[in-house]
C-alpha cells in the first residue's frame, strides 16, 4: 500500500485547514466540532421529502413500476419466488437474448430452481463475454423507480454494469417510498456510518445524449434493465433478501 | 487546462457568432435541457422547498467546512482509503502521478471530471508516458478532437455527428473504412465496443465526485452511461478527485441535493446511476479496486470563504445557468476561454485564475437574471458578477475611456439640476438624430452598440419630464 504521508505532505493539509479556519474567522488550530455538527453526523436529520413517495405500500408498488417504466426499464410482477426463473426465461426468449445467464452468488438467486428451465447458469463476477446477469436488490424506491444495489461477496459489482441485459429481482416488501427510508434500512443492516464498497442507485438502463442530444440507451452499461417484482407477502424466501 | 484564452473573450465571442457550425449546434440547446427541466420540475411540487433545503445544507457545511472535511478524512481512512490534501493544481497532478507510478501503471481510465480539466491532468499524465483514455462518450469525442469541453455536463455539445464519425474513422484503425457511421446509434455502438477493450486493460481509474459524504467517508458520482462505474470498478486503483466544497454532512443531505441535481441538469428525475463508493474492495469481495484514494483539491477555494464569493461554493455543477443563459446560448462554451463557461464560470473563473485574466467574463452578461432564477442552489450569480465588475474597476483593469465615462457619469448623477438639464437636451437631440425611423444608426462614442444594431431613439422627453406632465394632467 502507498503510504499516504509520503504523498501528501501534512503541510498542505494544515495549510488548507488553516486558510479555511482563518477565512471563517476562527482561531487557528484544530478545534472540537460544535454540537450541531456532532449531532448532524450522529443522527442525520431527514430534510424535505416529496409527498409523492409517502403513500400506502400497495400504491408505492404501483408508483415504483410506473417510475421505472418511465425511464425505460421493464417490470414484471410475479406472484412468488417460484415464478422468477420462468420469468427470466420468458424475458430472454422474448428479447431474443442468449439463454446463458450469470447469477449473483447469492442464496436468494442461486437457490432458485434453475433446472426447471433450459437456461445455462453459472455464478460469480461478470466477465467480457457475459451477456445476461441476474442479481438481487437491497431495496427499491418508489419515488423515482430506483433500485438500490449493494456490492458484497454475494453481489459482485460487475454484474450490474458489464452484461447487455441486467435482470434484478426485488421483493414487494423491499419497496419503500423515499431514499431516506433506504438509509435507515442500511444503518439497521450494517450499522451507523458503515457502507459497502459500492452502494448503487439504478434508475433505468445506461443511456447517453452526448451525440447531438439524442437519447440512446446502452451507452457503456446495460442496454436493457428488467425488474422482476416478487409479491412476497406471506412468503418465506429461500435466503435472506440481500 | 491551465492556460486560458479568457483575456481574448471579445474576439472569441465574435468568432463564435460567425461560426455557422457552432451556431447550428447551439440551436439544439434552445429546447433540449431547458424544456426537460421545466417538465421535470412541474412533476415535483416540493421543488422550491428542496432548493431552500439544498442551499441551507451547503451553507451549514461551508460554515463548518474544516470539521466536515476532517470527519470525511477520518472515515475514508477508517474504511481503508487514502486522502491527499492538495493546495493547488501542481500538487494534485504530482499526487496522481505518484499513485500511478507506485502501481507501475501504464494506462489510466477517466470518468468525467471537471476538476481534472481544471488541473490539466490528461496532458500532464500523457507527458509522463501514461496512456489516458476518457470513457464518457462526450469526453472521449473531445479527447479525440484534442479540444476542451464546451459545456460542463455535455462536453461535446458543439460537435455534430458527422464530425464524430470523422474522428472515429481516423482513430479506430483496423475497421472497414466504409462502415456506416451516419447515425448516433452506430457511433455509440462503436464507442462502446472500443471502450470495452480499454476497461479491461486499465491500471488506474480516475473519477470526479459530485459529493463527498463526511458521515461515511464516501464519494459519489452521478452518471448516465455507466462508464464511471466501469472505470472505478475494473481498475486496480480508484482515484476520486474532488474540490473541497464537494463535501456534505450525511447520506440524507446528499439525497436532498440529488433531488434537485438531475432535474436541474438534464431534466431527469434521477440520473441512471448514482454511485456511492466507500473505501477499496472489501477482503471477501470478488471485484472492485484494491486501492481507493481521494484527492482533496483546494486550488483557490479556501480563499473564497468569508468573501462575497463564498456562495459560489454551493455550486453543484448542474449547468442550468448556462443552459438558460442568452450569452452562453449565443457564443457557446469555448469562447469563455477556460474550464468553466456560462454564468457559473463568469463568477468562478476570476476566483480561480484572477480577475486580471478573466475580467471580461463577468461583463459577458445581460443581467437578465435567468441564471439565478434557475440555480437549484440559489446562488446569486448576477450579484456576484457585479462584485467582480467592482473589483475590476478598483484594480483599474477596464479601458481608460470606460473609466472616464463612468467617472463622468457618476459626477453628473450627483448634480441633479445639471443632470436633468443635460439629459433633457440629450433626449431631444437623440430624437432629432433618430428622425422618422426613430432609430440611430451611428453615434460617436457608441460604436460598440451601433456597429451591430440600431439604437432606438428616445421620443424626446426624459422620464422626469413625462412624469411631471402626467401628474399635472391628473390635477387639471
Amino acid at each position: 500500500m502507498t503510504d499516504p504521508s509520503s504523498l501528501s505532505p501534512s503541510s498542505s493539509r494544515s495549510a488548507v485547514l488553516g486558510r479555511i479556519r482563518k477565512n471563517l474567522g476562527r482561531a487557528a488550530g484544530p478545534q472540537d466540532a460544535p454540537a450541531e455538527v456532532v449531532t448532524r453526523l450522529a443522527n442525520p436529520p431527514r430534510n424535505v421529502m416529496p409527498a409523492r413517495g409517502q403513500i400506502p405500500h400497495d400504491q408505492q408498488l404501483n408508483l415504483f413500476v410506473k417510475m421505472a417504466e418511465d425511464v425505460n426499464a421493464s417490470v414484471r410482477r410475479v406472484e412468488n419466488s417460484d415464478a422468477i426463473v420462468g420469468e427470466v426465461s420468458r424475458y430472454l426468449a422474448e428479447h431474443n437474448q442468449p439463454a446463458v445467464v450469470r447469477l449473483a452468488p447469492d442464496a436468494t438467486i442461486t437457490g432458485l430452481d434453475w433446472n426447471k428451465t433450459t437456461l445455462e447458469t453459472s455464478s460469480g463476477v461478470a466477465g467480457p463475454l457475459d451477456m445476461v446477469s441476474v442479481t438481487p436488490a437491497f431495496a427499491g424506491v418508489a419515488e423515482t423507480g430506483s433500485l438500490m444495489l449493494r456490492s458484497s461477496p454475494d453481489q459482485p459489482y460487475t454484474l450490474n454494469m458489464l452484461p447487455d441485459t441486467h435482470i434484478v429481482v426485488v421483493r414487494a416488501s423491499q419497496i419503500v417510498g423515499t431514499y431516506e427510508e433506504v438509509w435507515s434500512l442500511q444503518r439497521q443492516s450494517q450499522g451507523r456510518g458503515t457502507m459497502p464498497r459500492t452502494f448503487l442507485w439504478v434508475t433505468g438502463p445506461s443511456r447517453t445524449g452526448d451525440i447531438e442530444q439524442t437519447l440512446q440507451l446502452g451507452a457503456h452499461g446495460p442496454r436493457r434493465l428488467h425488474i422482476i417484482l416478487v409479491d412476497d407477502t406471506g412468503e418465506t424466501s429461500v435466503g435472506q433478501p440481500d | 487546462m491551465e492556460n486560458s484564452t479568457s483575456p481574448k473573450f471579445k474576439q472569441n465571442a465574435h468568432d463564435a457568432l460567425n461560426d455557422a457550425s457552432l451556431q447550428r449546434a447551439l440551436g439544439r440547446l434552445k429546447t433540449g435541457f431547458k424544456d426537460k427541466r421545466t417538465a421535470a420540475i412541474a412533476q415535483l411540487p416540493e421543488f422550491e422547498q428542496l432548493r431552500d433545503a439544498a442551499r441551507d445544507i451547503k451553507n451549514h457545511t461551508l460554515a463548518n467546512l474544516d470539521h466536515y472535511l476532517t470527519a470525511f478524512e477520518a472515515n475514508v481512512i477508517a474504511n481503508g482509503g487514502h486522502v491527499h490534501w492538495c493546495a493547488d493544481a501542481e500538487e494534485a497532478r504530482q499526487t496522481v502521478l505518484k499513485i500511478c507510478q507506485d502501481k507501475d501503471a501504464k494506462s489510466v481510465l477517466k470518468g468525467k471530471s471537471m476538476i481534472s480539466e481544471e488541473i490539466g491532468l490528461n496532458a500532464f499524465l500523457e507527458k509522463q508516458d501514461l496512456k489516458v483514455v476518457e470513457t464518457d462518450l462526450g469526453e472521449y469525442i473531445i479527447q479525440l478532437r484534442n479540444e476542451p469541453p464546451s459545456h460542463i455536463i455535455a462536453p461535446a455539445i458543439h460537435v455534430h455527428k458527422e464530425q464524430v464519425a470523422d474522428s472515429f474513422r481516423a482513430t479506430h484503425k483496423g475497421r472497414d473504412i466504409n462502415r456506416p457511421l451516419d447515425e448516433p446509434r452506430e457511433l455509440l455502438d462503436e464507442a462502446r465496443e472500443v471502450m470495452r477493450e480499454h476497461f479491461f486493460a486499465a491500471d488506474v481509474g480516475i473519477t470526479g465526485a459530485n459529493f463527498l459524504i463526511a458521515e461515511t467517508g464516501t464519494s459519489v458520482i452521478v452518471t448516465n452511461e455507466g462508464n464511471g462505474d466501469l472505470t472505478q470498478t475494473l481498475s486496480k486503483v480508484h482515484i476520486a478527485i474532488a474540490s473541497l466544497e464537494k463535501v456534505v454532512p450525511t447520506l440524507e443531505d446528499a439525497s436532498t441535493i440529488l433531488r434537485v441535481l438531475a432535474r436541474s441538469a438534464t431534466g431527469q428525475e434521477m440520473s441512471s446511476y448514482t454511485t456511492f463508493s466507500t473505501g477499496p474492495r472489501r477482503t471477501e469481495d470478488l471485484d472492485g479496486p484494491e486501492e481507493y484514494h481521494v484527492i482533496l483539491l483546494d486550488n483557490g477555494r479556501s480563499n473564497m470563504l468569508g468573501t462575497e464569493f463564498q456562495d459560489m461554493l454551493r455550486c453543484i455543477r448542474c449547468a442550468a445557468c448556462m443552459n438558460h443563459c442568452p450569452v452562453y446560448g449565443a457564443v457557446g462554451g469555448h469562447a469563455y476561454g477556460w474550464v468553466y463557461p456560462g454564468p457559473m464560470g463568469s463568477v468562478l473563473t476570476p476566483s480561480l485564475i484572477g480577475v486580471e485574466e478573466a475580467g471580461h467574463l463577468p461583463n459577458a452578461s445581460t443581467f437578465c437574471g435567468k441564471c439565478e432564477e434557475v440555480c437549484p442552489m440559489r446562488i446569486p450569480l448576477p450579484k456576484m458578477m457585479r462584485h467582480w465588475r467592482e473589483r475590476e474597476f478598483e484594480k483599474h483593469l477596464g479601458p481608460q475611456s470606460m473609466r472616464f465615462g463612468i467617472q463622468a457619469w457618476a459626477w453628473m448623477a450627483s448634480q441633479p439640476k445639471l443632470y436633468q438639464f443635460a439629459t433633457g437636451i440629450a433626449a431631444r437631440a437623440l430624437k432629432l438624430i433618430g428622425g422618422s425611423k426613430r432609430a440611430i444608426r451611428k453615434l460617436p462614442l457608441a460604436s460598440g452598440w451601433t456597429d451591430i444594431r440600431d439604437l432606438p431613439a428616445p421620443q424626446g422627453k426624459t422620464f422626469k419630464q413625462l412624469w411631471a406632465e402626467q401628474q399635472a394632467a391628473k390635477k387639471a
